[in-house]
């Protein structure tokens, strides 16, 4: 297992080198250096230009370039953000903390309600609460998230009852350590209940699907047929075996939940990865550009690593290498 | 065996009232995208600037006294408040009545003739705005109307373009094997390793911003089939890989037809259940990746009006606040992917229940 997974990971850096590679030379092509744009910004002075100009090689061919942003990546200098005027590396940690601190909050609670849900509608299947939740759970899975994010901050701000915008309220520096996490929660419920609302539905159709299945399995039947309680049968019996397969759910999911969380970002204004690409993209930052992809390239590899392990954890065929193909 | 399927989808239809009504309102929709400029009263972008965020105009059937009357909006007025905000109050008595087939503005019908009759409008000087109007003061109805030439479109083109290319990718690549296979799927692996908004963004960045909205709505179209293609060709070449082995290609084969003609011929049109199914539910995922380019100004862009830059007003939160009707365009483009995903699920049951076919949304 642990070799499949060394694997992989080598595998997944040679695909990120040649992804960033591509959005590099791509974005060099585009007309329009970004340093004009600097010279005409009246607060960078002609030198810091030059000096830059200098330090990231501008006249030198793409793939010089290229290569000497790796030398650098390695040494943890991923450039320059113009736009923000610090290196990147350390805006990008923090944007990266943000995100990864709305997707876990989101997915905790996607999981936390997804499955109850899901198990329920399954166990009284085609009875009028199953039918009600089938039907939420397909509202929810078609309702786009940047609308329900506009009706979410419309009513929120139209009774005035929760805090919007950004990550904390302009007071927070004033505030003790509990009011600064309300704060916090408050200002992250917006996007994470819109996050978990799209992934919850999915994820609970599933859920309902796949019990539904073991349900009419062979071995339930006997399980029941032996006089075993309800309860038994259905938590014990059914519900482990309909779990496992989600987990494999789980890689695939963080993956559509990263692209839906960066438009919910933007939306919410949370500052998190979504936010500052659009901010980059719109003002021509390109190192912020190519090292957003890099990151968030790196989320992917780290959700799916995590669903990878998780998957050995619960099944022994995966963790003694009889599954092919991991 | 079409047949069969036919008469499937018929007693679906009778059989499943909610797939009728997804499939009815898609119908609705594509068509008042195709008939724009006789269902909107005005042109996209006819603006007065006067009448700026005018909210929607009630249609009234009563005469306010209890006896009916021809259908009719009332003026409106507007004083400002303390922020210097307009406050739209109607005038008491007004009437405007509404007109079936008036003369309105000139617009080219279907690109066959000129002409100004449209479906509705009033009469005289008066202006209706069922959904309201935005800042310009451009009817947000006609503008939806529209817009949904753009929105509804792009998702149909983009899939085209993505179900073709993954078919022919997906296929080459599950059918030769080998070095080709290799190389193919790991093409795949690296459009697949980066979130799709993230590279749909900066995919974008590399070009111009300034474009002009025809060649952004081409451009949109193509790197979203760019983005598209890889997860559907990854599934069509686990199809092709074990549709190969099967005796009927072995038959061919020994009868001397060609590779290419048993991939398309043969292999390739035993695909179509799923992919039916698979372009049905992608289809929301292009409309949805068009709808946050433009709300986000990477899109099409202003005179030209589209579901996603038409939802930009309601990008500040104040805007949001004092003229939610803004928020309408979304509304449609939850019809939209609501009634795509209804149909998706009932061509399932009777195409391809075996396969759990996922969009894979671009947002």
């Amino acid at each position: 297992m642990g070799n499949v997974i060394l694997h992989r990971l080598i595998i997944a850096v040679f695909l990120l080198l040649i992804v960033t590679l591509v959005t590099f030379v791509l974005i060099q092509m585009t007309p329009g250096n970004y340093f004009d744009q600097l010279r005409a910004n009246p607060r960078i002075s002609e030198e810091l230009v030059e000096s830059l100009e200098e330090r990231y090689g501008v006249d030198d061919p793409v793939l010089v370039q290229y290569g000497r942003w790796l030398v650098n990546l390695a040494s943890g200098d991923m450039g320059y953000s113009f736009g923000h005027q610090r290196p990147i590396t350390g805006l990008l940690l923090e944007r990266f903390g943000n995100t990864i601190f709305l997707m876990l909050a989101s997915l905790f609670f996607t999981w936390a309600f997804a499955l109850p849900l899901g198990i329920y509608a399954a166990v009284h299947h085609n009875r009028i609460l199953d039918r009600i939740f089938s039907f939420f759970a397909f509202i929810g899975m078609s309702i786009p998230n940047f609308f329900l994010c506009f009706l979410l901050l419309y009513l929120a701000s139209h009774f005035y009852f929760w805090p919007i915008g950004g990550m904390t309220s302009p007071h927070y520096a004033e505030l003790g350590l509990f009011a600064r996490l309300a704060d916090l929660f408050q200002h992250m419920a917006i996007p994470v209940a819109v996050i978990a609302t799209g992934a919850m539905a999915g994820l609970q159709r599933i859920t309902r699907s796949n019990m539904l299945e073991v349900l009419r399995r062979q071995y339930i039947l006997s399980a029941r047929a032996r006089g075993l309680p309800e309860n038994r049968v259905i938590y014990r019996h059914a519900l482990r075996n309909a779990v496992n397969p989600l987990i494999t759910i789980f890689g695939y999911q963080f993956t559509t939940l990263v692209s839906g969380a960066a438009l919910v970002e933007i939306i919410a204004g949370w500052p998190g990865m979504g936010q500052l690409m659009l901010e980059s993209v719109q003002s021509r930052d390109q190192f912020v550009v190519v090292g957003l992809v890099l990151a968030s390239g790196v989320l992917l590899i780290l959700g799916n690593l995590v669903a990878d392990i998780l998957l050995a954890v619960v099944d022994p065929r995966v963790r003694f290498g009889a599954r092919e193909n991991v | 065996m079409y047949k069969q399927k036919l008469a499937d989808f018929i007693y679906l239809l009778k059989q499943n009232k909610l797939f009728a009504a997804a499939l009815f309102t898609l119908v609705l929709l594509y068509l008042s995208a195709i008939f724009a400029g006789f269902i909107s009263p005005y042109r996209y972008d006819s603006e007065d600037r006067t009448k700026s965020f005018h909210p929607p105009t009630p249609v009234y059937f009563t005469d306010g006294e209890g006896g009916l009357a021809w259908p009719y909006v009332k003026d409106y007025e507007f004083e400002f408040d303390d922020y210097h905000r307009r406050i739209y109050e109607p005038v008491e008595g007004s009437r405007n009545r509404l007109q079936l087939f008036p003369e309105g503005e000139k617009y080219n019908f279907l690109g066959l003739l000129e002409t100004r009759r449209r479906l509705f409008g009033v009469e005289d000087d008066g202006k209706i705005y069922l959904f309201g109007a935005d800042s310009r003061g451009r009817d947000l109805f006609s503008r939806i109307i529209y817009g949904g030439r753009v929105s509804l479109s792009i998702g149909l083109i983009g899939v085209s373009i993505s179900l073709l290319l993954g078919l022919l990718i997906g296929g080459i690549s599950g059918y030769l094997g080998g070095l080709v296979d290799n190389f193919i799927q790991r093409l795949i692996e690296v459009i697949m390793l980066v979130p799709a908004f993230f590279l749909l963004l900066a995919l974008r960045s590399a070009f111009p911003l300034d474009w002009t909205s025809v060649r952004v709505y081409f451009f949109i179209i193509i790197i979203m089939s760019f983005i598209g293609w890889a997860s559907l060709a990854r599934v069509i070449r686990g199809m092709v890989l074990s549709l190969r082995e099967k005796q009927f290609v072995e038959a061919a084969r020994v009868s001397g037809v060609p590779g290419p003609v048993i991939l398309i011929k043969h292999i390739l049109p035993n695909t179509a259940s799923y992919f039916i199914v698979a372009a049905t539910v992608s289809i929301p995922g292009y409309i949805l990746g068009e709808s946050a380019l433009s709300l986000l100004g990477l899109g099409i862009q202003d005179p030209h009006a589209s579901w996603g830059n038409l939802l930009q007003d309601a990008m500040s939160i104040s805007q949001l606040q004092l003229h939610p009707w803004v928020l309408l365009p979304g509304l449609f483009i939850f019809l939209t992917v609501m009634s795509f995903n209804l149909v998706g699920d009932a061509l399932r049951d009777i195409l391809d229940p075996e396969h759990e076919v996922s969009g894979g949304n671009l947002v």
